[in-house]
């Protein structure tokens, strides 16, 4: 389906995020389109986690306006987006270790607690167990179990539980192995296909761009570049600094 | 023979008791990684407040009977010390929730003393006989060996509280939340829990358990005052910790054993101690046990991780 351009879903306006005195985030600009796939790479200590978990609200904002939905969301506390169906998979996976990795996916449908969700909830399971087939023998087991890519599955099948509109990825692919990050890709993108809009924090800027719709470049807390993910993939600063090659020229 | 059994029984009741205050602190250190000293004196609270109460229904009702008077005064005592238990958290502890360890745990000192300080003031130091409307009149089940029918009835409420906690704990959705915000208060958060709802709940429930562990040993031992809530909130906090402080089976577990190592001992240490001691050193066991359990094995009998905050 065609972005629609009219009214972003998720606006980010002259964002400022602060640990105490140090500013992290210094002003940006991000705005995401129904349905589409947002990357936004950059280098360790960018601002890009910060940058989700200011939208997810484990962060304050320091200045500037968080706009989702059209409604200005700077002061909602985290598990009020939840409702409104703004889910975050938080760097490191953020896996409950000593629940179950059933539990883990029922605390994912939290916020759909009323009645008449519950047969639909168990519908999204099945689907969940599809998209991670080792999961389903491995119910009972406590999730500190899983390996780190299984984990990363969990995490992101626990925050489809949550049916969200908005999802945020905060660097899926860390430290698994090769097969597990082409799987999370692929996962993301059928997630991207049910009409999910994604905005991806990657380390792997290669994958990212060749996915994404779109992608911002962040670096020092500010955005340096944006652009489609295509011509971000053969910009010669990118690749320099972000896709490894030695010098593009 | 008898005597073991009846040390036993006596044991049993005294460590239900325990293991019911117990449990509120091992929850609210689950939750915080904070010990609330001021949880014992919820338990003299509950008492006190129960005793207004049942003393308000023997006047006004004189005919209404025992147990509904003695109901009377739960249904008062508990809510009262729930919303005690929920106005400490959100007036002290919320505020120091990112504070260093030693800050809530010194406030919690602090609270402690607030409630008894309170109670001076609107009961007096006076100890207050509380009226025993479940029979103390031992009954005889075996040759020597007795028990009354407020033992009984102590035993009975306990297990059933424990279980229905057991319950909500480990099989609803409330329960998972508690168990998730435990593990991660901000994880949580992303799946859409009120974390600061969730331990407020946490000290409403254990406020509760409190209170009904309070009118139970002012039922007990027909005795109620200010600074009643202290010796069994310690030795509550013992049978946390040698069960595995944050463990709610573990403290369950300490407080049983607690009250039967204490009854045990009380006992037969006047035997052997060669008449040294008497059983009224009972008290001296929970803290060698504490003492012991510190040193040898922090993590509690339960317990996997080590408890290495203040």
């Amino acid at each position: 389906m065609p972005p629609d351009v009219s009214t972003p879903m998720l606006e980010l306006k002259n964002l400022h995020v602060a640990y105490g005195q140090i500013q992290a985030v210094k002003g940006i600009d991000i705005a995401l389109h129904t349905g589409e796939l947002v990357s936004l790479i950059g280098a360790n200590g960018a601002g890009k986690t910060t940058t989700l978990n200011a939208i997810a609200g484990t962060l304050p904002i320091a200045s500037g306006d968080l706009i989702y939905d059209g409604a200005r969301i700077n002061n909602l506390p985290a598990h009020l987006r939840v409702h409104r169906g703004l889910a975050l998979v938080p760097e490191g996976r953020g896996i409950f270790t000593r629940l179950t990795v059933e539990e883990n996916l029922r605390m994912g449908a939290y916020v759909r607690h009323h009645r008449s969700e519950r047969a639909q909830i168990e519908i999204d399971m099945q689907r969940v167990f599809e998209m991670l087939p080792r999961v389903k023998e491995r119910l009972k087991q406590v999730a500190g179990t899983l390996s780190g890519g299984e984990q990363q599955m969990l995490a992101i099948g626990r925050a489809l539980l949550s049916r969200p509109r908005l999802l945020l990825l905060d660097e899926p692919s860390m430290g698994l192995a090769p097969l597990f990050v082409e799987k999370i890709f692929e996962v993301v993108q059928s997630i991207v296909r049910e009409g999910v809009t994604v905005l991806l924090v990657e380390q792997n800027a290669n994958l990212a761009l060749k996915f994404s719709q779109r992608a911002y470049v962040m670096d020092g807390g500010c955005i340096t570049l944006s652009g489609t993910g295509e011509a971000l993939l053969h910009d010669p600063k990118v690749r320099s600094a972000y896709l490894g090659e030695v010098n593009a020229e | 023979m008898e005597t073991l059994l009846q040390q036993i029984i006596n044991g049993l009741v005294v460590g239900s008791m325990y293991a019911l205050v117990a449990l509120g602190y091992t929850m609210v250190y689950g939750i915080l990684g904070l010990i609330n000293f001021a949880h014992g004196d919820i338990l003299m609270i509950g008492a006190l407040v129960a005793l207004q109460a049942i003393t308000f229904a023997q006047h006004t009702w004189p005919h209404l009977g025992a147990l509904p008077t003695l109901a009377f005064g739960l249904v008062v005592a508990v809510p009262v010390s729930m919303l005690m238990g929920y106005v400490i958290e959100r007036a002290a502890y919320r505020r120091l929730r990112n504070a260093p360890r030693l800050a809530p745990l010194i406030t919690a000192i602090g609270v402690s003393f607030l409630l008894q300080t309170i109670a001076m003031i609107v009961w007096g130091r006076n100890y207050y006989s509380f009226p025993q409307l479940i029979s103390t009149t031992p009954l005889q089940p075996v040759k020597g060996v007795y028990i009354a029918p407020v033992q009984i009835v102590i035993l009975i409420v306990s297990a059933v509280l424990m279980a229905a906690l057991i319950v909500l704990v480990n099989k609803t959705r409330i329960g998972r939340a508690m168990r998730a915000t435990a593990e991660n208060h901000r994880i949580a958060s992303l799946m859409g829990v009120d974390a600061n709802a969730i331990i407020s709940l946490t000290f409403v429930i254990g406020s509760g358990l409190a209170a009904i562990a309070g009118v139970m040993i002012a039922s007990n031992y027909g005795i109620a005052h200010s600074t009643m809530g202290t010796l069994p909130g310690l030795k509550a906090f013992t049978a946390a910790v040698l069960g595995g402080i944050g463990n709610l089976g573990g403290a369950m577990l300490g407080g049983i054993l607690l009250g039967l190592v204490e009854s045990i001992g009380a006992g037969y240490i006047e035997q052997f101690s060669f008449g040294f001691f008497n059983s009224s050193y009972q008290d001296i066991f929970a803290f060698v046990i504490l003492g012991v359990v510190l040193v040898f094995r922090p993590t509690g009998l339960l317990g996997e991780r080590v408890a290495d905050r203040a």
